[in-house]
């Protein structure tokens, strides 16, 4: 633009991100992609001079294990029911928050807190609110000492407890768990997003609408979730995409064992598999499986996008 | 006559209306804040609960009716799991990663944000565009050959392992250039007039500029180190380099059973602690920097 010395000096600004992207991330694409490829690719057949034939077995391989439908499953299971129940809750709590005066800055504070934490750590806590101690292999001549406090507040309420994560527990109450801690988690940066939303829309609107005498919950669905759509969209596309990565949640509940003592692996997801093939060595598969987890979030992602496109007013 | 009476009951009809929409209101107000005071309570009973345990004696956590405040509050706790999970030598492997990868994070921010942002060069466009689409692809994609990678460098369980392949950060270059092309061009032409140098120009007047961004970009980083589990857990899982969030999964492995969860819950306190104090002080820059990334550290 002034001189034409800037040409050099540009990439000297940019040289020491170049040569980091180039490393860590542009080769890893291309190596990854090269890696699922080639038939039964493992680092140490390779350390041992073996070669590999090129073919699609890898994705095959990873499509017929048994263990890779059953991560499928818990991962997609998990996504269909957190985003939609997180989404509402959020807008819900956001709708709320935005309506009122006194005491919305400190809500504000708490439903963002969940935020500043520790995934594992936090699921240590669920596990421990949801666990009944001194049960571990689920007989009869187990002392119980306590049931734990999500059982204790059910049992207060007339309910009956459950075996939530401990030996034996059953997977629709594991997944029960993960829900609910993985909604916890997730609330506050939809409340947040939505929240600024909901401030940014126009006050005229609410005004015109009132003069108009319109009904608040034809309000809510004329003015406040057609203005609020893209953020909406935004949060639904960023869930489902967060959602399809899970695992660090499940690792806070269940440990490495990724489930309860009696089913281990049992809420093992997409990512857990990668990271399973990795650890033992198996580069092709855990490329296969990371370039199908890849291919399934772009699918999800621009479905997303196109449904969007027709809902969303912009 | 006639007239009055319509008149009385016009105003009659009003202020029934009024009564009736105001009402309407108190209700709608009540259930509002019903709502969102359950809410708050759902979100802050597992601290609550964590706090509330992590001071109880092991009797008393395991009575099968549970106490609502312990009652006799026992910090030794706290000491005990800080030796139970050497969580003197977890904090500072943790604080050391993160401090110097913020440092030279922000270091190669601010130098490529300024080339994207005022320098001409060919291919720029093209450059950040391809950039940009490297941040739609999931980072386990790249986790697959940068554990080769590393291994080949002979980094494994070094601090150099967990601090150089998250050094550049997309999103905090795409964060940063959008604010720097918010700062006028002709403060640019002026300074370049006047004979200073890019790099002066740099340090001088940009970086004072966007310091709101800068410190969300380290808030970020810091919390994203505090954070981090599976890259760690490959490729330093030693004692001398393991991060927070590892030592804690690895000093209590079982989250069933009979555990000892007094201790454990002391040491997930002690472990969530410096983010709520961060969090306290800088929560309008959190929020921020959080609002405009959507991603978790």
């Amino acid at each position: 633009m002034v001189e034409g010395k800037q040409k050099w000096k540009a990439w000297l600004y940019l040289a020491p991100a170049i040569v980091l992207l180039l490393v860590f991330t542009v080769w890893p694409i291309i190596n990854t992609v090269r890696m699922a490829f080639l038939e039964g690719y493992s680092g140490l057949k390779v350390a041992g001079g073996e070669s590999f034939a090129f073919g699609v077995g890898n994705f095959v391989k990873v499509i017929k294990y048994q263990k890779f439908l059953s991560c499928l499953k818990n991962t997609v299971l998990l996504c269909v029911l957190t985003v939609p129940i997180s989404s509402l809750l959020a807008l819900l709590v956001a709708v709320f928050l935005n309506s009122i005066k006194w005491l919305q800055k400190p809500l504000q504070t708490i439903f963002f807190l969940p935020y500043v934490t520790n995934s594992i750590a936090i699921g240590m806590v669920f596990a421990a609110m949801f666990n009944i101690v001194g049960s571990f292999y689920g007989t009869d001549n187990e002392i119980i000492v306590t049931a734990g406090i999500i059982n204790n507040i059910i049992e207060f309420f007339g309910g009956k407890a459950v075996n939530w994560i401990n030996y034996g527990s059953s997977y629709a109450a594991n997944i029960t768990v993960m829900v609910i801690y993985i909604v916890w988690n997730a609330l506050p940066f939809k409340i947040l997003i939505l929240l600024g939303g909901l401030q940014s829309i126009n006050k005229q609107y609410y005004d015109a609408a009132k003069v108009d005498g319109t009904s608040r919950r034809r309000i809510f669905a004329r003015i406040t979730v057609p203005l609020l759509s893209p953020m909406l969209a935004y949060v639904v596309i960023t869930g489902f995409i967060g959602g399809f990565k899970e695992y660090t949640s499940i690792i806070g509940i269940f440990g490495e064992a990724m489930g309860p003592a009696d089913a281990a692996g049992r809420l093992n997801t997409m990512v857990g598999f990668i990271y399973d093939a990795l650890s033992t060595n198996n580069q092709g598969r855990a490329s296969a499986a990371a370039l199908i987890l890849f291919g399934i979030i772009l699918v999800v992602t621009l479905i997303n996008l196109q449904v969007s496109k027709k809902r969303v007013h912009y | 006559m006639a007239k009055e009476t319509i008149k009385t009951m016009h105003e009659r009809d009003i202020s029934a209306e009024r009564t009736r929409s105001r009402a309407v209101g108190i209700i709608a107000k009540a259930f509002c804040y019903a709502f969102l005071i359950f809410m708050a309570l759902v979100v802050l009973f597992p601290f609550y609960w964590m706090i509330n345990s992590s001071l109880k004696s092991l009797e008393e956590y395991r009575q099968s009716v549970p106490t609502f405040w312990p009652q006799k509050v026992l910090w030794s706790n706290y000491a005990e799991a800080f030796t139970a999970a050497s969580l003197g030598r977890l904090f500072f492997n943790t604080a050391y990663v993160g401090i110097v990868s913020t440092i030279l994070s922000l270091v190669i921010t601010i130098l490529s944000a300024f080339a994207f942002a005022r320098l001409e060069f060919k291919g720029k466009n093209l450059l950040f565009s391809a950039l940009l689409a490297t941040m739609m692809i999931p980072g386990e994609l790249f986790t697959i050959t940068n554990y080769s990678t590393v291994t080949n460098l002979g980094w494994m369980n070094t601090y150099t392992v967990l601090i150089v392949p998250f050094l550049v950060s997309v999103f905090y270059i795409y964060l940063l250039r959008q604010n720097f092309l918010q700062i006028p061009n002709e403060l640019y032409l002026a300074a370049k007039v006047d004979g200073t140098s890019d790099f002066k120009y740099l340090c001088k007047v940009m970086i004072p500029l966007s310091l709101p961004t800068l410190i969300s970009i380290t808030i970020l980083k810091m919390m994203g180190a505090w954070n981090s589990y599976i890259w760690p857990r490959l490729v330093a899982n030693d004692d001398a380099h393991r991060l927070i969030t590892n030592g804690l999964r690895n000093a209590f492995t079982d989250t069933t059973g009979d555990v000892n969860y007094p201790v454990q819950m002391a040491a997930v306190a002690l472990v969530s602690a410096p983010l709520f104090l961060v969090f306290i002080f800088l929560r309008k820059y959190i929020m921020k920097g959080v609002s405009r990334s959507g991603i978790k550290g």
